[in-house]
């Protein structure tokens, strides 16, 4: 590799130490003694511990996680549907509409989304009493719009790739269509699915601009409690909590990765 | 699935009217209320704007348009130097994500079979941690005493701090960070279908490497400089975050603006025409890039 094109070894080198070299100087000066973040003076434990008395980092974490899997299990449900129509039904009125619906999400910027379902929430509100107020809900409803567009070409790509047979033969043999999809079909795209959860709560955990304009005074997410704090200044809690959620996600990947490996040279 | 389609019919509706409803209500509609919002007179009322259709007197309802704050969008030379600081920032950032995210997808493409996966993945984590740390990260790197300068100034290769934080070079940084991965997997998407033989065949023909990259290779991974082109450039425009934390005063962005008069002048109206007008100026690369899509869905 390395003989054959080292002027792209080298691109490729940069570029990795480009993405892992703020996280790294995040992960070593979490550890550091100074409340000056960039000065280093001793190895110390301390930040950790204050960021577990942190009740307010502790809470929005909390809350962001509840919204997560509620919005992750939710946007898997609506994306998986979406994705269902959009590979297996070629004609139906408003397919165009769908399509760009899916797809305009993945690119919108988040400021525009955030502010319109801001407007909606307000007009339906006066409007219909509901939803009344805003917070958890209104956030969730706000990341499930957005994060099922992701679930959807996930999903989407699996089902287009997937064999067709299987379930034109448990049709034949007289398998009714409900029972063909829970049976074939569900199993086979569990993998899009998992990733499609994982991506959607990773996304909602994330989300610092929708969740912003959608929220009210009751709801505030850890991103948002991580922004007003470093709007103040470096702060080595933050580092500490960059820390956990680098080592969390990582292990996850890893995990996940050790799973499908496993599964994929057992299916061979 | 076509000989059972019928018996799917229940089912059908269901699968199709579900989720269109849901992106009907809480994605198509929201954008007529910027529309509407937009068109309305901003108050110092709870919500902050008065209605289109208002009961003027004796039971007469009127439609009252207010086109004015499109037009203070024009008259304030803030606003239009915003669009263009988006519009260059987007640009640039697309080009240098471009510069770096090629040789990356080409290196891991071109890499051994079971090397592929792990180095995509190294590309795809820092996208699963957090945005808004990983852009955190950046301050404490970039600052005037931050590690970049102690770094620099500890191998002596300059005497005084770089001024980086709170210019435009920080935005650039941070921008770039956080949206190569954006670039490198549409890249690398396209670039793995690509066929060696074309290469082999124009090598034996005696192509130089460069000449066939430039005719071959190039050529052949359109979409997928195209996709990640799209996927880094709207986000951008509409990027609030990087600019807020990185960038100073001179990196006006249309998004910051929009937060600005949405959250701190509590003028909905105006920040409603903000988002419209980014809408509009979005709606034309988004366009572009499903009509490319739809195009090499067919040719695959």
């Amino acid at each position: 590799m390395w003989r054959k094109m080292p002027l792209l070894m080298t691109a490729l080198m940069f570029g990795y130490a480009f993405l892992y070299g703020p996280i790294a100087s995040l992960i070593v000066y979490s550890f550091n003694e100074n409340r000056l973040v960039t000065v280093w003076s001793g190895f110390s434990t301390k930040w950790y511990a204050e960021l577990l008395q942190n009740d307010q980092i502790l809470g929005a974490a909390w809350l962001s996680v509840k919204i997560a899997s509620v919005n992750a299990s939710l946007a898997v449900i609506l994306g998986t549907l979406a994705a269902l129509a959009l590979v297996r039904y070629k004609r139906f009125k408003g397919r165009q509409v769908m399509e760009t619906m899916v797809t305009a999400p993945l690119v919108m910027p988040e400021v525009i989304i955030g502010l319109s379902l801001l407007l909606l929430f307000v007009a339906m509100e006066r409007v219909l009493g509901w939803p009344e107020g805003r917070g958890q809900l209104t956030i969730t409803i706000a990341h499930v719009t957005f994060s099922m567009a992701y679930v959807a070409v996930v999903v989407q790509s699996r089902l287009a790739h997937m064999d067709q047979s299987l379930e034109e033969a448990a049709l034949d043999l007289g398998a009714k269509p409900r029972k063909v999809f829970f049976a074939i079909t569900l199993p086979l795209i569990t993998p899009a699915l998992v990733a499609g959860w994982l991506l959607a709560f990773t996304l909602s955990m994330d989300d610092l601009v929708v969740a912003s304009f959608v929220s009210g005074p009751g709801a505030t997410t850890l991103p948002m409690v991580v922004y007003s704090s470093v709007r103040l200044g470096v702060s080595p809690q933050i580092n500490a909590l960059a820390t956990i959620i680098v080592v969390t996600v990582s292990i996850a990947v890893a995990v996940a990765g050790v799973l499908m490996y496993r599964k994929e040279k057992r299916g061979l | 699935m076509t000989p059972s389609t019928p018996k799917w019919l229940r089912g059908r509706t269901l699968i199709i009217g579900v989720p269109w409803l849901w992106l009907g209500l809480f994605f198509l509609l929201p954008f007529l209320f910027i529309l509407k919002i937009s068109l309305s007179e901003a108050a110092l009322a709870q919500p902050p704007y008065l209605d289109l259709i208002r009961e003027v007197s004796d039971g007469l309802m009127t439609i009252k348009l207010n086109f004015g704050n499109y037009l203070f969008l024009l008259e304030d030379p803030l606003y239009l130097q915003a669009l263009w600081g988006s519009v260059k920032v987007a640009t640039i950032s697309t080009l240098l994500c471009l510069l770096l995210g090629y040789p990356m997808a080409y290196a891991i493409a071109k890499s051994p079979n079971h090397w592929r996966l792990p180095l995509l993945m190294l590309v795809i984590l820092p996208f699963w941690t957090s945005f808004l740390i990983r852009v955190y990260a950046w301050i404490g790197i970039l600052k005037n005493n931050g590690l970049l300068n102690q770094w620099l100034m500890s191998i002596g290769l300059i005497d005084t701090p770089l001024e980086i934080m709170h210019t435009p070079i920080a935005v650039y940084i941070g921008v770039v960070y956080s949206y190569l991965p954006f670039m490198v997997l549409p890249l690398y998407a396209t670039l793995i279908r690509l066929d060696d033989t074309l290469l082999e065949a124009a090598s034996d023909l005696g192509c130089k490497p460069w000449k066939q990259f430039m005719k071959i290779t190039w050529p052949l991974s359109m979409p997928g400089v195209l996709a990640g082109a799209m996927l880094v450039f709207i986000p951008v425009m509409g990027e609030f975050v990087i600019p807020d934390l990185l960038g100073g005063p001179e990196t006006l962005m249309i998004g910051k603006l929009m937060w600005t008069e949405f959250f701190s002048n509590k003028d909905w109206p105006l920040a409603s025409a903000l988002a419209a007008v980014l809408l509009c100026v979005l709606i034309i690369p988004f366009v572009l890039l499903r009509h490319y899509e739809r195009r090499t869905e067919e040719v695959l």
